[in-house]
């Protein structure tokens, strides 16, 4: 007979863990797609050379591990005496981590809307906001969504390194209960990994059979 | 206000071993791509085997690779074969689990490859008295090669940042591992990981240029 030391009470600790997780990406999401479409969209209409430095910094946040990032500035804080909590550390980084990835979806999406469709939007007198808010967002939201479905998944799984800064979420939560009950890692770790994968999951597969209509009506 | 000063002096005297710490680093990528390269192969073609049972097996791994947390199968490696007798270090749970990891999203890679090319081409080639290997070499690898190339450069920066991991299961060579060794001793936690930054950034720089390079050199016409 299977027999295990976990109470239910365990399993509920497990679930306020998944709470967080869902919390820090929730936040992570929101600030880092709003960024990431200013940065995007600035990117894709200045010239080159004036926002090849921001095009440099978002690239940073994209080429050192997040792991790092995330110490990096839970250390710049206490430098100006200010006390932060590592829930707000976290959902700081990784906002602006994922507003890094975001930035690229929107410029790729802006630049993806044909140069000639957008001049006629012009030429029949149409103003920019008007050609960016009726032409290029129908038309590029169509080449983004996939990405950013899959962007949204990576930073849900990426919220697991938050827990090396103190925050305890789901994967975190599951680690102190193995240390806790020392003979049973196996089944907390496959309760953990099976609640990421059933969030997960069925997104996935919704952004995979998004990204094949889209690619049908081309 | 600001009230911290600066000890860098103390940071960089580390640098000849945070370097060390970077080359573990770098040995674990390549270990890690070359695993994942490998299984990624063979599970692209089990999906494409037609054999239902072949299939399913590595679907399941692609997707579980796929859905959940790279730390989360790093701790799967360490922890959780640890309970079935299979007792690991740190170093190898950490190659593990990052080569899991990388099979799963190459086989997706491999797959789009091997459908890039469409059968034609291979029977085309045949017919014109290309000999079987020939035509796989001549024409259809050449074009396989050249679709998975990016996304595959793409896993090797995203293998480096991984690495970063183990020191979560107590890796203390790699250069997150050898960062974190000299912060618990001095408490100097920004200047050593920010010297730790610096090298991350340079090593996938390094990789995407070279990539970028290469694949100049290699696909124009």
């Amino acid at each position: 007979m299977f027999h295990t030391a976990l109470t239910l009470k365990d399993l509920g600790l497990l679930a306020q863990g998944a709470g967080w997780t869902l919390m820090i990406t929730g936040i992570a999401i929101v600030g880092g797609t709003a960024l990431g479409t200013l940065f995007g969209v600035f990117r894709a209409v200045v010239p080159w050379w004036a926002s090849i430095w921001l095009g440099f910094l978002l690239d940073i946040f994209r080429s050192v591990p997040l792991l790092i990032q995330l110490v990096l500035i839970n250390a710049v804080f206490p430098m100006f005496g200010m006390r932060v909590s590592p829930f707000t550390v976290s959902c700081i980084v990784l906002a602006i981590y994922t507003s890094a990835y975001c930035s690229e979806i929107v410029r790729g999406g802006v630049l993806a809307v044909p140069a000639t469709t957008r001049r006629a939007a012009r030429s029949l007198g149409l103003t920019w906001w008007q050609d960016m808010v009726e032409i290029v967002y129908p038309i590029a939201l169509r080449v983004m969504l996939p990405s950013w479905i899959g962007l949204t998944l990576g930073v849900m799984k990426d919220t697991a390194l938050v827990g090396w800064i103190g925050v305890v979420e789901l994967l975190k939560q599951s680690q102190i209960l193995i240390s806790r009950m020392q003979n049973e890692p196996l089944f907390i770790l496959m309760i953990a990994g099976l609640i990421y994968f059933l969030i997960s999951f069925p997104i996935a597969r919704l952004g995979a059979r998004l990204e094949g209509r889209f690619r049908e009506n081309d | 206000m600001f009230n911290y000063s600066f000890h860098w002096r103390p940071a960089l005297q580390a640098l000849p071993q945070m370097l060390q710490g970077a080359l573990v680093t770098v040995e674990l990528a390549i270990l890690s791509m070359l695993i994942g390269v490998a299984i990624g192969v063979v599970l692209a073609l089990m999906r494409t085997s037609g054999n239902k049972y072949l299939d399913y097996l590595a679907l399941v791994w692609i997707e579980v690779a796929r859905n959940t947390p790279a730390l989360f199968q790093i701790y799967m490696a360490y922890f959780g074969l640890g309970q079935l007798g299979i007792r690991i270090d740190s170093f190898v749970a950490l190659l593990a689990g990052i080569a899991f990891n990388n099979a799963g999203y190459l086989a997706e890679t491999f797959r789009g490859g091997l459908r890039a090319v469409p059968s034609t081409q291979a029977r085309a080639a045949r017919s014109l008295g290309f000999s079987a290997l020939a035509a796989f070499r001549l024409i259809v690898f050449p074009q396989m090669f050249r679709a998975v190339f990016y996304p595959v450069t793409n896993q090797a920066v995203w293998a480096i940042l991984m690495t970063s991991l183990g020191v979560v299961v107590g890796l203390n060579t790699d250069l997150t591992g050898v960062t974190q060794r000299f912060n618990v001793l001095t408490f100097r936690t920004f200047e050593y990981f920010a010297i730790a930054a610096v090298l991350y950034y340079l090593i996938a720089k390094f990789v995407t240029l070279s990539a970028r390079l290469l694949a100049w050199r290699l696909f124009r016409y």
